[in-house]
């Protein structure tokens, strides 16, 4: 039976993310039932079927209460499974539940971001102020941002996502992909938009053709929620 | 001369119902074909146009620092491997040498069944299951991830089991365990399995 500690994901994705790692994840809702805790599935801020027709509701729900709810259950099973190895002094069984933690903690982090970074066609809006101007700064326009990240995204071989992350160094805005669910902490980039390449999050609309997906998905991007996180990473 | 895909060993519905017409329409007719469209473009005007399919695997592979040719070669490869090993009405159970050989490994074809699987859905990500067999028959199930082929390590597979979420998304979506099941009891060509096995220990 597991102690009731809450365990803090950032132990788990190296040392170098710790600081963008644990603000993320203390970001994550729990709670404690039974004196057990666990990560809870957040709500989507919208219904299953407001992005449509961008991203369909079949898709949404999957996505959300399939794909999604999977990383939490995995994740809270392969962390009890943890605290009763450490407990045990059992370092043979911790290690082996590194891989399980990585993956369904990630995948947990990243979606809980995802959700955030969309919204309804009609409520999105372009990015404008601060954040607008670092990104032609940095990449000349937004169109050519935005061609930038979806060619470097499309190109991921597998699965994995495309981000658009703050550099906690250089507070250079910085475009990165990740396999598989591989936290963008963990490159020392604090996440400010991302976006799902898995096949799940758009194979049943796109089928193979992801750049389709890419290119439509823009129509959707809550640019608002990505300046509040530009202005937090830059605090 | 590029490269040209075989055909597939059976018609497009003829897996059903456990593997749909259109799934087979996208995943042989879009994903193979891209990777191998791909693949061409990339070899054109070069020398690997000259090797085999495998001989452009192994060179692009470039000892684990793989080129670009490589995701698309490899998937060339492995996709056509993929359909060699499913039939129409398969599943069952194998028989003979093969038989005897997956009791030895594994202890049971239940056990083999199960470490199977157990690959498959610790392939976190996209990749594949694989059957591997050594020349003294000894067999063990590994697990790549996206393109990756035991053929890279020297190794000579005889069963494989795609599990990209394109291999079943558009049949049972998030459902992979059951994708696996239905691979294992109903899809399995253990005919061509044995073949293999009897290459590889010749």
């Amino acid at each position: 039976m597991a102690s009731g500690r809450v365990i803090n994901l950032a132990r788990f994705l190296g040392r170098a993310a710790e600081p963008a790692a644990a603000a993320q994840s203390s970001a994550l809702q729990y709670s404690t039932v039974g004196g057990v805790a666990a990560y809870k599935l957040p709500d989507l801020p919208y219904d299953h079927s407001a992005l449509e027709p961008v991203i369909s509701g079949e898709i949404m729900e999957l996505h959300h209460k399939k794909h999604h709810a999977a990383y939490v259950t995995n994740l809270n099973k392969a962390l009890e499974e943890y605290a009763d190895a450490e407990s045990n002094k059992d370092l043979q069984k911790m290690i082996s539940l590194q891989s399980a933690i990585n993956f369904n903690g990630g995948g947990h982090i990243n979606h809980d971001i995802f959700w955030t970074n969309l919204c309804p066609e009609k409520d999105a809006a372009p990015p404008s102020g601060e954040l607008l101007a670092a990104i032609e700064a940095k990449w000349g326009s937004l169109d050519k941002f935005t061609a930038t990240f979806s060619a470097k995204t499309a190109a991921v071989q597998g699965s994995g996502w495309g981000w658009l992350g703050l550099n906690k160094e250089t507070k250079a805005l910085e475009i990165a992909t990740c396999a598989n669910q591989d936290p963008l902490a963990a490159k020392g980039l604090v996440p400010l938009l991302g976006i799902d390449v898995w096949e799940h999050a758009y194979y049943l609309q796109y089928k193979n053709v992801r750049p389709d997906y890419l290119k439509a998905i823009w129509k959707v991007v809550n640019w608002e929620n990505v300046a509040q996180r530009y202005k937090a990473a830059k605090a | 001369m590029p490269f040209t895909l075989p055909p597939l060993p059976y018609a497009m519905d003829a897996l059903e119902p456990h593997m749909s017409k259109r799934t087979l329409e996208f995943h042989y007719g879009k994903h193979h074909q891209a990777y191998l469209d791909n693949m061409n473009k990339q070899i054109a005007g070069s020398e690997l146009e000259a090797k085999t399919l495998e001989g452009v695997v192994l060179s692009s592979w470039n000892n684990g620092s793989p080129t670009p040719v490589f995701n698309n070669a490899a998937q060339v490869w492995n996709h056509t491997f993929f359909w060699e090993n499913m039939k129409p009405n398969g599943g069952g159970a194998p028989s003979g040498k093969l038989a005897d050989a997956i009791n030895a490994s594994f202890g049971s074809l239940d056990e083999f069944k199960a470490q199977f699987k157990n690959a498959g859905a610790t392939q976190f990500g996209s990749g594949w299951a694989w059957l591997v067999a050594d020349k003294a028959g000894k067999l063990t199930v590994e697990k790549t991830p996206n393109a990756v082929t035991p053929l890279v390590e020297g190794k000579t597979p005889i069963l494989t089991m795609d599990v990209w979420e394109h291999a079943y998304y558009l049949d049972v979506q998030n459902r992979r365990p059951d994708y696996m099941n239905t691979f294992v009891e109903k899809l399995i060509d253990w005919e061509a399995v044995a073949k293999r096995f009897e290459a590889a220990t010749a």
